[in-house]
């Protein structure tokens, strides 16, 4: 089933061509990641899909009555505003008790309910994100670099986390990431961007076509390999998207 | 009738006020919008002047100018120059073409002192009225739109993807700024207007764990405030709107005080 669709979309901003020529289409139960240089549309993209920005030209379809839960790159609280987490899961819907313990549980946050939001550590405050988006089940979760800030153990928990998600859910996922590495063993579909849609296919046709070497270059494959040294001495790209 | 006491009639208009002001300036606090407070506020003075030119009633006057005024900063906002330079230009700006423009209404019959810094012991019926129907109003927008206000301050995206336009929501702040900056000139004037919206809020943060408790407790210290000022300037013989302010401030230190001594507890 298609949760969104998205037409010929081209994206102005302050006069300047952000996005040009978008084509996408995105199911339940799917999660599609894009990938792309900075300045390259990707939170652009994401804007125009949850309704901040209008297109210039072409048009985005979603579902009728979908839900979509959302998690911005980066939450500024000011010091002014006192905020506990449940206040915060609670905004602005209203959602039974039950409900938010339940959202914290999947979003590996329980028990953290009473704490003020500046309290917070990094991770903790990302996946208090994570599950207000997942309050109300959304039939589609957007992330924009939700695991930035956090340390390697972090990124590889909140990945895990969001696998777990989406099974429980069903729901489709669309993230912006930078972390390449995990990016290609959890997606379904890798979409590069760089204005417009430079390639987009499975993990691994992505990460040997000729596009994404030139964005990325050659170095990433290795950075792949350190990274991923104590699980298997030699990896191979299949076996890193898998 | 309890009415016919100028000090009831003027503890009621306090307290109205004071209600009225408490939520709307969390907001302010929170979206860091003081010097908007400021600029909307020192509008009024031009709009005084100019419902005099035109013989229109003040209220009207004072409210068309503010809201222009507010609808004007948000507009200009991010084409070039900073929020905090567009509305220092802008506030004072206001207040001084509004002095100049009062200078020109024939026959100094105006007391502008009693626009400055209010009149409240001059507070009639009717003016009670309006400051109750005022903050009726401002708190009635305020309930209403309570959580999308918070969301949209809190992160615009996370409002749209909720199905909250943030533009909508500034709007209704802007219109309920002016709203109060109306109805308390007469009580505190225009010089103090945005120190009756911001000092309560602040010195309730210390003691909130939730955007409504910061809320409440700044509608105490604000009404507190108000009835507290107004007591102390009849006995001190000093002019009533400062005496106001100027309680509000000292409940202000305290409470940073309290606040100070906490976290230092709290970071031993």
């Amino acid at each position: 089933m298609t949760l969104l669709t998205i037409e010929n979309l081209d994206v102005d901003l302050g006069g300047q061509p952000i996005l040009d020529n978008i084509h996408l289409t995105l199911g339940r139960g799917e999660i599609v990641t894009i990938v792309g240089p900075n300045g390259s549309g990707k939170t652009t993209l994401l804007k125009t899909i949850i309704g901040a920005l209008s297109p210039a030209w072409g048009r985005i379809r979603r579902s009728p009555g979908l839900v979509m839960g959302y998690v911005p790159q980066r939450l500024h609280l000011d010091a002014t505003l006192p905020m506990t987490v449940d206040r915060f899961m609670r905004l602005p819907g209203r959602h039974s008790r039950a409900g938010i313990d339940q959202a914290l549980e999947s979003a590996g946050a329980a028990g953290l309910g009473k704490l003020q939001m500046s309290s917070l550590s990094g991770g903790q405050f990302q996946r208090i994100l994570l599950a207000r988006a997942l309050l109300g089940s959304p039939d589609l979760l957007i992330l924009d670099e939700a695991t930035q800030g956090l340390d390697q153990q972090g990124v590889i928990d909140f990945y895990h986390q969001l696998e777990s998600v989406r099974h429980e859910l069903g729901c489709g996922v669309l993230m912006v990431s930078h972390e390449l590495h995990v990016v290609m063993r959890t997606s379904d579909r890798v979409v590069c961007l760089n204005r417009s849609i430079c390639c987009e296919g499975t993990p691994e046709g992505v990460a040997s076509s000729a596009a994404y070497q030139t964005l990325f270059g050659q170095g990433v494959p290795d950075a792949l390999a350190v990274y991923h040294h104590d699980h298997s001495p030699r990896p191979t790209l299949q076996e890193l998207a898998s | 009738m309890i009415l016919d006491d100028f000090l009831v009639r003027a503890a009621l208009a306090g307290i109205g006020v004071a209600l009225a002001a408490a939520p709307l300036g969390c907001f302010v606090v929170w979206r860091r919008m003081a010097y908007f407070g400021d600029a909307t506020a020192h509008a009024a003075v031009l709009g005084v002047a100019l419902s005099l030119v035109l013989s229109t009633s003040i209220l009207a006057g004072v409210l068309v100018t503010s809201l222009i005024m507010a609808t004007l900063v948000s507009s200009l906002s991010g084409r070039g120059y900073a929020m905090d330079t567009l509305l220092g230009v802008m506030a004072h700006s206001a207040l001084a073409l509004g002095l100049v423009a009062v200078s020109f209404v024939s026959g100094v019959r105006i007391d502008l002192m009693a626009y400055l810094f209010g009149d409240i012991l001059a507070v009639g019926k009717l003016d009670l009225a309006i400051i109750w129907a005022g903050a009726v109003i401002v708190l009635g927008l305020m309930r209403w739109r309570w959580s999308s206000l918070l969301t949209a301050t809190l992160n615009s995206d996370l409002a749209c993807a909720s199905g909250i336009d943030p533009g909508r929501e500034q709007w209704i702040l802007t219109l309920s700024l002016a709203v109060v900056v109306a109805v308390a000139l007469k009580v505190v004037g225009v010089l103090l207007i945005a120190a009756l919206l911001i000092i309560p809020a602040a010195t309730a943060r210390p003691f909130s764990r939730t955007p409504e408790s910061m809320a409440l407790l700044a509608a105490l210290f604000g009404a507190g405030s108000t009835t507290g000022g107004l007591q102390a300037a009849y006995w001190l013989d000093t002019p009533t709107g400062p005496t106001i302010v100027s309680l509000a401030a000292v409940l202000f230190m305290l409470s940073s005080l309290v606040g100070q001594a906490r976290a230092r507890r709290h970071a031993q």
